[in-house]
């Protein structure tokens, strides 16, 4: 019976020694794993214009009908997108929201992507929903924001040039 | 008739045993018996062409003996069977005899399969962002049929023109077009407006179009529906939403007396800050009405509804300013002043109610305040009573006019006034129907007549009274009358319209009386004599000037008759009277809903009325000047019914939010009934519509229900059908119901005609009024895509009138008929009448009959300097 408290004792004892799994969040950020989906990103191209083209097939393939999108048509003059069209209204209800990443399946330009920001609280309805504005990336360092001015000719596809899935 | 069972033929197809008539295309027999046949370039209401190669089939034929006649026998008893060396196009081949089809077998699948991939060599991969994507044939095949992969090089496809506008309606997409020639032929053989054709050949094959501005047809928008791709596109709808996020709403058409059936995809859109709104305008399928077509301006005319200056507040004027009220404040209001003013009152409506409006409106002012001073804004067209008489027999059908019946088209541009009508009476004369053109000026359908009678202006009723001479006794006159009405007289059914063009008020109801006369006129001889009225496929049809100026006759907005044609003891106050009355201070209270009596030029000011109320979607210059504007619902908020110009009873559905506090027309007349001493009001349209059709006789046997029925229509559209007919839409909600002309039950008495007609003013120039479709109005205003499509104001004057007048081609005008002033252009023409001008374009619907007129040219408006400083 000895025998077994000290095992026992032991065990306890031994623990003191093992170093904490607790982490003093929010002090201390455990990293995430490169496949953690968190919050999405609307992504651009390196020249500033964005990849989303509105087509809605992520709100198509939403689950939980979270997503609403608008599209509207390019021009030279005003281009949001290389395609033909882009979103001129693209929400997100981060509450409605399950993180299925769906929506990054279906997306035929790799627009939308769920990162790694998973610090999503509100204090009302109404500010969870992510506008397009919070979504959308920053400009790369090379690129021009939205919208552009771009010379005719130069984008004449309906959806940009894509290489075929791998 | 003969005899049925030699007119059928039996075939099978993949071992079912189907009976078809003789005639009948393989693929139509297959549709019979629910057995696909994928195609892109055939379509049930078109000719086939067989260019798509999809439907291939193997079909067999049985072998016959030479010698004997006989079928040969294979061993074992069967029919021996001949299936040829490949396979056939079932879109154009008739089905025969004893034929044996093969739909599934594997070479069939390798056909589909090799004909998709080939298609979508060159096809690209645009469904992501393409307008069809979702309800696309080619897409939807594919994923059926199609190879799992492609054996093509993505890099190698030709690439061409992604946004070519065809005109400003339709856009074209060079890459997505199949070339099967489907929109071509529609504007060819349906509508006859060749406005698109191919251009060059092979791969290089591209629809171009050649009017100016481009795509010049009034059916443009049809092309978009029986695109079996995105190759065609709106630009109403354009990248409006994916097909899969609209939601359905049926509704009815209200811009002219045909009734299309339609229906209003509506979403949600932010711009509108999340209200649902219309975001395109499809048919729905009613072959009864309108087959699965519609014109331009029903699909487009609809940016009104959601409008952003829509009254959406009651407005009450209060230190001369039009303030914000209560419904309540607003409603009591006006229930106290219409009853203090009870003794000299009276109401006006407009011709776009609907039938629960007209029936609340009436009731309010018989029953309510014991007035019967109501009327519509302006009476163009006459005849209603005449129409309850021997209007065209219920269970008609203008699909089924064939060879040996005859149409008569009187006075009326039915191309410019009600498309889907000139479309069908087109096709009846295609189909071998004799059609009689009676009209002062040219029309499109003239072409497609077999009789065209055209008269000096003035002398339309003299022409009608000519014809029915003829049609009476057998004079032996070799005229183009004669040969006419012997024609209609010896037609087995007779179906009449008529119109206005260039009648007066008074004149059209002596035509309507004049063509019932015609429809009683017996045919044969003695006791076997019958007349055509009362017969199915016959019967008077009336061409109104606006979507439900036939439920307002029938619901008794006019003087003279109560709801279902009852003669009223008194008469009360026709419009003119009431207008006259407000003007000299005999009339104190007038309730306008609808109308817009002082912007159509009928009223001055307000006259002297004491208190004026206007029921209105917009701030219209008569509810400028009212004591009180309450807002009405437009017809996609709110449900109710409209009667087409053929008695069609039919219904159609809320799409869309209210806007505002806005309330539907007859919810308001009935709460201000309420108030001065009538029941309470009913709480939906369905029950207005119950004691509607308990009040007025011919609608007797209608609920909201029975109007909703539905009966499986032949050809079979619609989801998930639509490769085979296109995106219109299945009509899932009702069919509507026409009520009986009293020519069913029995044949009534001829009407007396006046013996003598009034000699037509001759001499001096004079002008008359001819239709157009886009005519400038307080509606397609708010429709800017047909902006540059509205036709303008103009005055068409023959050459030797142009010298007498001093007018050149190009001029600004101002023509003074009546006691009005139309601005127009001057356009002179060799085909105008001499001595006659034609007015086209001018809002509003005067000036009627022919009347004298004098033209002066405008001086060009002075230039402004404006000096900076």
């Amino acid at each position: 019976m000895i025998g077994e408290i000290i095992k026992g004792m032991g065990t306890t004892l031994k623990h003191l020694f093992i170093p904490p799994v607790t982490i003093q969040y929010p002090e201390v950020k455990r990293p995430v794993r490169d496949r953690f989906k968190g919050r999405h990103e609307l992504k651009r191209y390196d020249n500033g214009l964005e990849r989303c083209i509105g087509c809605a097939l992520c709100a198509a393939a939403c689950p939980a009908d979270a997503i609403f999108v608008e599209a509207a048509e390019n021009t030279d003059e005003e281009r949001y997108s290389p395609g033909e069209r882009y979103a001129r209204v693209y929400e997100i209800n981060m509450l409605r929201c399950i993180f299925c990443g769906y929506c990054e399946d279906a997306c035929p330009t790799q627009a939308i992507v769920l990162e790694h920001e998973y610090e999503l609280s509100f204090y009302d309805r109404a500010s969870a929903l992510y506008t397009k504005e919070m979504l959308l990336v920053d400009v790369p360092v090379n690129g021009i924001p939205t919208p552009q001015a771009t010379k005719p000719g130069t984008f004449t596809r309906a959806i940009p040039d894509m290489e075929n899935p791998k | 008739m003969s005899d049925q069972k030699s007119d059928m033929i039996s075939l099978t197809i993949d071992g079912k045993e189907v009976s078809v008539p003789k005639g009948t295309l393989v693929i139509e027999a297959a549709k019979s018996i629910e057995t696909d046949i994928p195609v892109f370039c055939y379509h049930p209401k078109l000719e086939s062409i067989g260019a798509c190669r999809l439907c291939m089939v193997e079909i067999g034929l049985p072998v016959i003996d030479r010698a004997t006649g006989e079928k040969v026998l294979e061993a074992d008893g069967s029919v021996k069977l001949n299936f040829g060396k490949g396979q056939v196009t079932s879109c154009t081949t008739v089905a025969t005899e004893g034929m044996v089809v093969r739909t599934l077998t594997d070479g069939v699948k390798k056909t589909r399969a090799d004909m998709l991939e080939f298609l979508l060599t060159s096809h690209p991969l645009d469904c992501p962002v393409c307008d069809k994507g979702g309800e696309c044939p080619l897409q939807d095949l594919t994923m059926v049929y199609g190879h799992d992969v492609s054996r093509m090089d993505f890099r190698d496809k030709i690439r061409l023109d992604k946004r070519v506008p065809l005109g400003e309606l339709i856009v074209l997409d060079k890459e997505r077009c199949i070339q099967c020639a489907r929109c071509i032929r529609f504007q060819d053989e349906v509508v006859d407006d060749p406005v698109i054709q191919f251009h060059m050949r092979g791969r290089r094959l591209e629809i171009v179009t050649f009017s100016d501005p481009g795509f010049d047809s009034y059916w443009s928008g049809n092309t978009t529906d029986i695109c079996p791709v995105g190759a065609l596109t709106t630009t109403d709808f354009r990248f409006g939403a994916r097909p899969w996020e609209l939601n359905p709403v049926a509704s009815i058409c209200t811009h002219c007396p045909v009734g299309c059936n339609i229906t209003m995809d509506t979403r949600r859109e932010a711009a509108s800050g999340g209200r649902r709104v219309i975001k395109r305008i499809s048919p729905r399928q009613n072959e009864a009405v309108n087959e699965i077509w519609i014109c331009d301006k029903g699909r487009f005319v609809h940016h009104h509804a959601d409008a952003s200056d829509r009254l959406t507040q009651p407005l009450v004027r209060r230190d001369g300013r039009l303030e914000p009220v209560s419904w309540d404040d607003a409603l009591d209001f006006v229930a106290q002043k219409l009853q203090q003013h009870k003794d000299a009152v009276a109401g006006i409506a407009g011709g776009r109610l609907s039938n629960e409006d007209y029936f609340e409106f009436q009731r309010l002012f018989r029953e309510g305040l014991g007035s019967g001073n109501i009327d519509l804004v302006e009476r163009r067209l006459a005849g209603g009573d005449v129409v309850a008489q021997v209007g065209i027999t219920r269970g008609s059908n203008l699909l089924d006019l064939k060879k040996g019946d005859a149409v008569l088209v009187a006075a009326t541009n039915l191309h410019e006034e009600a498309p889907v009508w000139w479309l069908r009476v087109k096709q009846a004369a295609e189909r071998g129907a004799t059609v009689v053109v009676l009209n002062a000026v040219e029309t499109r359908l003239d072409k497609h007549a077999t009789h065209v009678i055209r008269y000096e202006p003035g002398t339309g009723l003299k022409a009608v009274a000519d014809l029915l001479t003829y049609a009476r006794v057998d004079t032996g006159a070799a005229n183009d009358l004669a040969t006419a009405a012997a024609a209609l007289m010896n037609a087995e059914n007779l179906v009449a319209f008529y119109g206005a063009e260039g009648l007066t008020y008074q004149e059209t109801d002596t035509l309507a009386r004049m063509l019932a006369n015609l429809l009683l006129l017996k045919q044969g001889e003695g006791d076997a004599a019958v007349a055509h009225a009362g017969r199915v496929n016959s019967g008077l049809i009336p061409v109104w000037s606006s979507g439900n100026m036939q439920g307002a006759w029938d619901l008794g907005i006019h003087p003279a008759y109560g709801p279902g044609y009852r003669v009223l003891a008194e008469p009360g106050l026709g419009a003119a009277d009431i207008y006259a009355g407000a003007a000299d201070g005999s009339l104190k209270a007038l309730f306008v809903v609808g109308a817009d009596p002082v912007g159509d030029g009928l009223m001055v000011d307000r006259g002297k009325l004491a208190f004026l109320v206007v029921q209105e979607l917009f701030m219209s210059e008569t509810a400028a000047l009212a004591d009180v504007v309450l807002p009405a619902q437009s017809w996609a908020e709110r449900e109710g019914t409209f009667t087409s110009g053929e008695r069609r009873v039919q219904r159609y559905f809320p799409a869309i939010p209210v806007m505002g506090e806005a309330r539907p027309d007859w919810q308001i007349l009935a709460q201000i009934g309420e108030r001065v001493g009538l029941a309470k009001p009913p709480f939906a349209e369905g029950l207005v519509f119950k004691e509607l059709a308990k009040a007025v006789t011919p609608y007797k046997d209608m609920t909201y229900q029975t109007l909703a029925c539905v009966e499986p229509q032949w050809p079979v559209i619609g989801s998930p059908d639509y490769y085979y007919g296109g995106t219109a839409h299945r009509n899932s909600q009702g069919l509507g119901q026409q009520w009986a002309s009293a020519a069913e039950t029995s044949v009534p008495a001829p009407y007396d005609l006046p013996v003598e007609l009034e000699p037509a003013e001759t001499g001096g120039f004079r002008v008359m009024r001819i239709p157009a479709l886009y005519t400038d109005g307080m509606l397609i205003d708010h429709t800017e895509l047909l902006d540059e499509r509205i036709a303008p104001p103009t005055l068409f004057l023959s050459p030797a009138d142009a010298e007498a007048l001093a007018v050149a081609d190009g001029d600004e005008l101002d023509v003074v008929a009546g006691d009005e002033t139309f601005e127009v252009g001057a356009v002179v023409s060799e085909s105008a009448t001499p001595g006659v001008g034609l007015l086209r374009g001018v809002p509003g619907r005067r000036p009627m009959g022919v009347i004298p007129a004098t033209v002066s040219v405008r001086a060009p408006a002075e230039m402004v300097v404006v000096v900076a400083d």
